[in-house]
């Protein structure tokens, strides 16, 4: 939807299914993420906001490190135990609508890790909405994630956060 | 090597400081002997040291009793020995008497038991519920009287927090926007390296190497393959080891894009974040098409590489060379003169040579002081001293000489580049050895000998003589050793990594306090501390 149909809009009695649309619109094109970077594959997310890939293309760049102002988490690295509770309480502090990507395969399971101290996914703590394979994932694969993320929210599909379990 | 007994220790030690020129305690960490001959007592205490300018380097073993399994602490000699001691008590639980602050450190606080020994389970995870508030640590450094000081605030910083570069946290203590106390906290990306290391075959680490310091994975790899070819009295081909210089400064040239490019980030600098990482995404090209990986290489092999260059990788590396110098004068005209950047990181954030080498820095830091260490001139390998090029020092060791002596690195590093790119011999990359080289494929399916050959590499692994090796390289950051036990199997009885920002964060107490808190920033980004490597 353009914006001169968002302006035509006013007056048009489905207000209800429209404001719904706009809002999707509004929300496709401007999450703003919170990278929860701690190893490797941070260093490709930094890869992936430099010019060469730019996030900026998807409306997606205006990273913040605050929960409370931003909607995208994307986890990147890997997650121990010692580090698992923060992530908990971070995903806890962002408001709704909320969606999570689970950045390379240490986040979406361990990965090698498969030892003492490693979280077998972060899926065990918050749930998720997108994993990228990968070790780390090419920055390819995290644009193609947003992206993906945009075509559901385009088709209102709700996010992990407020379905309960079995519903997916 | 040197074997003392408990009640001789600390006296060793002392003198070997002080009378042998052995300034600098590379690292400490202990062997759990239960599965070896030999095994009572059951612990071997190692204490790796060398001195600050020079080539030598010296073990001292030690064993403590297996009833009360503690040994002196040396945390008063060297700073270096507070961490480093803290880590064989996680990890090992051997107790250091005396000790200023013996608690966990890569570990969370309700760990139970030890997991390097060899009788925990690999697989046997402990949950955390909730983070530790440091105060007992707080506590003390404020002696005690809390309630009077009404002026101070508590602040905590990190883990999640963009100013700490992922996974790491300190605690600190403000009277206004001074910093009067620091406890920094580590352990948030302590994902068991060691212990995995010993679960696959001497080959199966590479892998995990290239996520010890993951802004310059090559490096790791040629660390540790170099510690394991010394074990076996390997020497590389002429062309692996001038493939290997080339792909070593490579990685520093890399490793120093992502510290300047971040802290400059972090003094609010931001467009040369998008001038350096360019230059990083041309590296990555290269590299990519060299062995498929951008970040995470895993390209060298014990006794040699995984391949030959490509076709095309001449061309690549002069395209680096090319355009590199002009980014770095870019960023150069940038700041170099500018005064806001100049006010956040003249004379913030110093130390002096003296205690930097108590604290067991290595590498960029240390020359930030003025000393020139480094191993590439002290001890050089792969023909290192047949290249024309400098050791970068800097005269204060403050978080302005830290970036420069960086900045100054690429350059040097280049030109070391050129240099054996030009002289690049032929011949093969992997030695001609039974015991590590795979036989050609054509040999594999013509004879029984090379088919035999073959599977025993793959199924049983390269197996070192029993004993214990301690090899390093000068990495990105310092120093990286990597001090490996082998049992005469395929698999490694242990690798313990002495990783170099280990030892430079353990100085962070000292380098902000006193400071403002926005300097802390300054300061951080400037030490370069890579979580992968800082807790392993
Ligand atoms: S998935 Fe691979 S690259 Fe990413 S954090 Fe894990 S080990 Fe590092």
């Amino acid at each position: 939807m353009g914006l001169r149909e968002i302006e035509n809009l006013s007056g048009s009695g489905v207000l209800t299914t429209r404001l719904d649309a706009v809002l999707r619109w509004g929300r496709r094109n401007s999450l703003w993420p919170l990278p929860y970077g701690t190893a490797c594959c941070a260093i490709e997310f930094m890869a992936v906001v430099a010019s060469p890939f730019d996030l900026s293309r998807f409306g997606a760049e205006v990273v913040r490190f605050s929960p409370r102002q931003s909607d995208l988490l994307i986890v990147s690295g890997t997650i121990v135990h010692k580090q698992a509770v923060i992530l908990r309480r971070i995903y806890a502090q962002m408001a709704e609508p909320k969606w999570v990507i689970a950045m390379g395969a240490c986040a979406s399971a361990g990965a090698f890790y498969d030892n003492y101290c490693t979280l077998q996914g972060i899926d065990h703590v918050i749930p998720v909405d997108i994993y990228i394979p990968g070790c780390p994932p090419r920055p390819e694969a995290v644009l193609h994630a947003v992206t993906e993320l945009q075509r559901r929210i385009d088709a209102g599909v709700p996010p992990r956060s407020q379905r309960t379990e079995g519903s997916a | 090597m040197f074997r003392v007994e408990p009640s001789g220790l600390r006296d060793v030690l002392r003198s070997l400081r002080d009378e042998h020129g052995f300034d600098l305690l590379l690292d400490v960490t202990a062997v759990d002997r239960l599965e070896l001959p030999d095994s009572k007592p059951r612990f071997d205490v190692v204490y790796i040291l060398r001195p600050s300018v020079g080539s030598e380097r010296v073990r001292v073993q030690c064993r403590p009793p297996d009833e009360d399994l503690a040994l002196e602490t040396v945390s008063d000699l060297w700073k270096s020995a507070n961490w480093a001691e803290r880590e064989v008590y996680d990890q090992y639980g051997v107790r250091f008497r005396n000790h200023p602050n013996l608690k966990r450190i890569l570990n969370h606080k309700d760990f139970v038991g030890h997991p390097l020994r060899k009788d925990y389970d690999i697989k046997k995870q402990q949950w955390l519920s909730e983070p530790d508030d440091l105060m007992d640590e707080m506590r003390k450094l404020r002696g005690g009287a809390e309630e009077e000081e009404s002026e101070s605030v508590l602040l905590n910083i990190g883990p999640s927090h963009p100013a700490m570069h992922g996974a790491l946290r300190a605690l600190v203590d403000l009277e206004g926007e001074t910093v009067r106390h620091t406890v920094p906290e580590i352990g948030y990306l302590h994902r068991g390296f060691e212990k995995s290391a010993e679960k696959g075959t001497y080959t199966h680490v590479i892998p995990f190497t290239d996520r010890l310091n993951y802004c310059s994975s090559v490096m790791n790899n040629i660390g540790y393959c170099r510690t394991i070819e010394k074990m076996l009295g390997i020497e590389p081909t002429a062309r692996a080891q001038t493939i290997r210089v080339v792909l070593l400064e490579l990685g520093r040239i890399m490793d120093h894009l992502v510290c300047v490019a971040a802290n400059l980030v972090d003094v609010g600098a931001l467009t040369n974040y998008w001038y350096l990482f360019n230059e990083r995404e041309r590296i990555y090209d290269v590299i990519e098409a060299l062995c498929g990986a951008r970040l995470t290489h895993c390209y060298v092999r014990i006794g040699g590489l995984a391949h030959d260059l490509h076709a095309g990788f001449e061309e690549g590396v002069e395209g680096i060379l090319r355009e590199l110098p002009k980014a770095l004068g870019d960023v150069e005209r940038l700041v170099a003169r500018n005064r806001i950047f100049l006010d956040r990181v003249v004379g913030v954030g110093a130390i002096s040579a003296e205690e930097a080498i108590s604290h067991g820095f290595t590498g960029p830091c240390l020359r930030a002081c003025g000393v020139p260490n480094d191993l590439r001139k002290d001890e050089p390998y792969y023909g290192y001293d047949g290249y024309d090029w400098n050791v970068i020092v800097g005269t204060r060791g403050d978080a302005y000489d830290r970036i420069w002596v960086r900045m100054e690195e690429m350059r040097e590093s280049m030109r070391i580049v050129a240099q054996a790119m030009k002289k690049m011999p032929g011949g093969p990359v992997n030695v001609d050895d039974k015991r590590v080289s795979l036989p050609p494929k054509t040999e594999v399916y013509g004879n029984i000998e090379a088919l035999m050959n073959h599977f025993m590499i793959i199924m049983e692994g390269i197996k070192p003589p029993a004993g214990e090796c301690y090899g390093s390289i000068e990495a990105a950051n310092g120093e990286l050793g990597f001090f490996v036990v082998s049992d005469g199997t395929g698999k490694p009885y242990k690798v313990k990594v002495r990783p170099p920002c280990f030892y430079v964060f353990s100085a962070f107490p000292r380098l902000t306090e006193g400071g403002m808190i926005q300097d802390m920033i300054a300061t951080l980004g400037s030490l370069n501390i890579i979580a992968g490597e800082l807790d392993r």
